[in-house]
């Protein structure tokens, strides 16, 4: 028998991107990247921006899972897709997920990340998975 | 005559597993329930059937931006609807043969 377990501790404590089977998107990343939708957004926003004080910069990780896919997630943050608005991202902070409700863990590429323009992404909602 | 399903799911699973044990290495697309199909090498599969690729790129990325920044990807088993393989990773008769032994029980 192969070793119990979806072997997913490569990518304990990286920065990693999870699909549910009801089609959510949840990110674990620096909590930064929520306080600048866009750079002119933030051109506009910059007198305003120096005043407030910013949240400690704290990198979300997948945190662990076991046998059954159940996972831990840190800072994680959900980024909602709609075709009328660029992407929102709600902050969900610790989060634990049944394994049951899991579909795709991905490893975030951070280069290839940190080049999405989030603001200008559309796109529908995944489906959920219909078993 | 025999029971139409072995007893044992798990033992159900050993053919598959093993079989696409042998496809690793080779480039598969994997079509989930939600209609997302995500093209990638096939880097390990367990004994749930639960799948990691390398390499991944979704197929239709216009459609379906939301994983735009993910290069390698673990896929829960459960999700998977098909499994399209590469031409020369489907040896029909050897697959002929250990279906045809399962179905007899082993």
């Amino acid at each position: 028998m192969a070793s119990a377990g979806p072997g997913l501790e490569s990518l304990v404590d990286q920065i990693i991107s999870v699909i549910t089977n009801d089609g959510r998107n949840i990110v674990v990343s620096p909590l930064f990247d929520l306080l600048i939708p866009s750079s002119s957004f933030l051109f506009l926003l910059s007198p305003i921006l120096t005043r407030i004080a910013l949240p400690p910069l704290r990198q979300g990780t997948l945190r662990g899972f076991d046998q059954a896919t159940n996972i831990i997630l840190d800072e994680s943050h959900e980024r909602v897709y709609s075709t009328r608005e660029g992407v929102q991202q709600l902050v969900l902070g610790l989060y634990i997920i049944r394994g049951d409700n899991i579909s795709v863990v991905g490893e975030v590429d951070e280069e290839l990340d940190a080049r999405l323009d989030l603001s200008k992404l559309r796109a529908h909602p995944l489906k959920p998975v219909i078993h | 005559m025999g029971p139409a399903f072995p007893p044992n799911p798990a033992h159900n699973n050993m053919l598959f597993f093993s079989y696409f044990k042998e496809l690793v290495g080779k480039e598969v697309t994997v079509e989930l329930k939600n209609d997302l199909a995500i093209r990638g090498t096939l880097h390990s599969v367990d004994q749930y059937l639960n799948i990691k690729l390398e390499n991944t790129r979704v197929v239709d990325q216009d459609k379906y931006p939301h994983m735009l920044s993910v290069r390698n990807c673990f896929i829960r088993g459960s999700v998977v609807r098909y499994v399209l393989l590469p031409q020369d990773g489907v040896d029909i008769d050897i697959l002929h043969d250990a279906t045809r032994r399962e179905a007899r029980g082993g």
